[in-house]
């Protein structure tokens, strides 16, 4: 029990301790910007006052961390102590009272300009996450059930292209099959609810790949166990045995993916939102955000995705041990 | 070796041959636009068809050839080499230098969604070929310090490492000459997945218009330009041989890693 508890409270520190350098790491991107960012924005023509202006409301006129090595009139560099009084302190008091900023460009809170998006994100991974399932599992099981045939063969080399094929390849030849030859599917923005099919399709495609040889080799690892053996003996028919007996316990591995796969989902959105016009948070962070050098609308989308990616990935990993008690022994 | 490594070899080959003698294979200059012949389709002038301001197709997938293998190279062999030091400093020391790498640097950089790391370098170091092959190196060396550091851990136990040691061996000597040379096996197959990874990567930044800025031939760019409505509807083939190119050079790599990992893994090889 002690140990165990250890370990919690190992991986929750773990996990603070990467949370904290992610967000330190987003703070500090602004400094990598060439150049001034208020003259990026704003551009050339800007007049002092303005460029004054909107460095003092987005706090650029403060130093950056809490030291520096600011030039004096002779051009050296020199240690400096800021304090407290920093952008990087600014920052995370304003993460913990769930602000993260205004918009470079159009003023509005950032928080409120990702959650008017998050939830198009998440829905087109989770309706991502379905087809690759419903795809995986009946092609997986039959090329595992004939292992070595040309059946399996083939199905494995349609996976490895699936692996292969980015999305912005799928992307546009659906929206070119679908949309501009058969006209079936709208192929940009919104349209009632079929818009979705060609995004979603697109954004399952390497994960229905990966999906199908994880389940084919689970099934084929698990179809030599005894139990198989033995339902097979009691007379169950051959699908029984794969789908009630042989799937429960293939499946196990299959979990933990996905849940990995739902942050390489929310990550990989960005660019399938870019093709398909979805409005997601992938779509701000490319066109509001870095399309219009809307540097803090970037830094949080940033930090949403890779918080959201971080704890997904964690949750997973505690769902997989209670799953599997193997994996918590060793 | 099975067939599927033979035939990514063969592409990786020819991939390579295409990179290097691109100036004299390429039967157009990549830039020059003519509005006459935009739109067409294959034809003995143009192998490949032209795309929506007339450049010639089969030349510029042939000079993007190029700069998939000059970024892929690039980004496996910093990557490799960056990670394989960090990763055998970590193996090799362990303690607290291990405990500080590998729980919690190496965690660091594997809980950024790799792409999503890239973009934000990008988005604000500004767009242009090295700072893509930054970025990538940045998000890229990772994996070669896990694999290294868990060989590390394995090979410093083998009784060659102990009686180096006996015969007063210096850390340096016996990490770089002895424990290195039996350890970096499977790097290979981090290298090869690596480039696939490399040319898939530069492709997306690319497309988002966060690699190599246009009219430069990226395979990424190309794509990006094809794929508006009215290319798509007049000349599909701008996106299809593009998307060819990157979907094949893709594969071989993953081709090519595959096969030798199960030809250095022979409990793989029986499945």
């Amino acid at each position: 029990m002690k140990h165990k508890l250890f370990g919690i409270i190992r991986r929750a520190g773990l996990l603070v301790l990467v949370v904290w350098t992610v967000v330190s790491l987003v703070t500090i991107l602004i400094e990598l910007v060439p150049g001034d960012p208020a003259i990026a924005v704003l551009g050339e023509q800007a007049t002092p006052e303005q460029l004054a202006q909107f460095r003092a409301k987005h706090g650029l006129d403060r130093p950056a961390f809490l030291f520096g090595f600011p030039r004096d009139e002779n051009s050296q560099r020199h240690f400096r102590w800021y304090g407290l009084s920093n952008r990087y302190d600014d920052y995370w008091v304003a993460i913990l009272h769930g602000d993260l900023g205004t918009s470079f460009r159009t003023d509005r809170p950032v928080v409120d300009l990702i959650l008017e998006r998050y939830p198009a994100t998440i829905e087109l991974a989770i309706v991502a996450m379905l087809i690759a399932v419903c795809i995986a599992i009946p092609l997986g099981v039959i090329a595992g059930k004939n292992r070595g045939t040309l059946i399996d063969n083939s199905l494995s080399v349609i996976a490895l292209v699936g692996i292969s094929l980015p999305g912005f390849v799928i992307g546009p030849l659906l929206v070119y099959l679908f949309a501009v030859k058969l006209q079936w599917l709208p192929g940009y923005g919104l349209e009632g609810w079929q818009s979705i099919i060609l995004p979603a399709f697109t954004l399952g495609a390497a994960l229905s790949a990966i999906l199908t040889r994880m389940v084919r080799s689970s099934v084929i690892e698990e179809l030599s166990e005894g139990y198989v053996r033995t339902a097979r003996a009691k007379g169950l028919s051959e699908t029984t045995v794969v789908y009630k007996h042989v799937l429960k316990n293939g499946l196990i591995p299959v979990v933990t993916v996905l849940g990995l796969q739902l942050g390489v989902l929310l990550a990989g959105a960005i660019i399938t939102e870019k093709i398909f016009g979805w409005p997601g948070l992938g779509l701000l962070l490319v066109e509001d955000g870095i399309g219009k050098r809307d540097y803090s609308v970037v830094q949080g989308c940033v930090l949403t995705i890779s918080t959201t990616y971080i704890l997904a990935n964690t949750l997973t990993d505690v769902v997989y041990r209670w799953l599997d008690p193997r994996i918590r022994v060793s | 070796m099975s067939r599927l490594s033979i035939i990514g070899i063969v592409i990786v080959v020819v991939f390579v041959l295409v990179a290097i003698f691109a100036p004299w294979i390429a039967t157009h200059d990549v830039g020059t636009t003519n509005l006459a012949v935009r739109y067409m389709g294959s034809s003995a002038a143009h192998w490949f068809g032209t795309d929506s301001t007339g450049r010639d197709i089969f030349s510029r997938v042939v000079f993007g050839a190029r700069i998939s293998l000059e970024v892929g190279i690039v980004v496996v062999t910093v990557s490799a080499i960056v990670g394989t030091i960090i990763g055998a400093v970590a193996g090799y020391y362990s303690g607290w230098v291990d405990r500080f790498l590998s729980g919690y640097f190496f965690n660091v950089f594997l809980a950024f969604p790799g792409l999503l790391l890239a973009i934000a370098l990008v988005a604000f170091l500004g767009a242009g070929l090295n700072k893509l092959i930054f970025a990538l190196c940045i998000i890229g060396w990772v994996g070669y310090a896990r694999l290294i550091r868990a060989q590390v851990l394995k090979v410093r136990e083998y009784d060659f490492v102990q009686a180096a040691r006996a015969l007063g061996a210096g850390d340096f000597r016996i990490l770089f000459v002895h424990i290195l040379p039996n350890a970096i096996q499977p790097l290979i197959v981090q290298a090869s997945l690596g480039m696939a990874g490399a040319v898939l990567s530069e492709a997306s930044l690319s497309f988002l218009g966060l690699g190599v800025p246009p009219p430069a031939p990226s395979w990424g760019v190309m794509i990006e330009e094809a794929r508006d409505l009215s290319t798509l509807q007049a000349a599909p083939h701008a996106l299809i041989f593009p998307g060819l190119a990157i979907a094949l050079t893709v594969l071989a790599f993953n081709f090519i890693g595959d096969g030798l990992r199960e030809y250095l893994d022979p409990r793989q090889r029986r499945r």
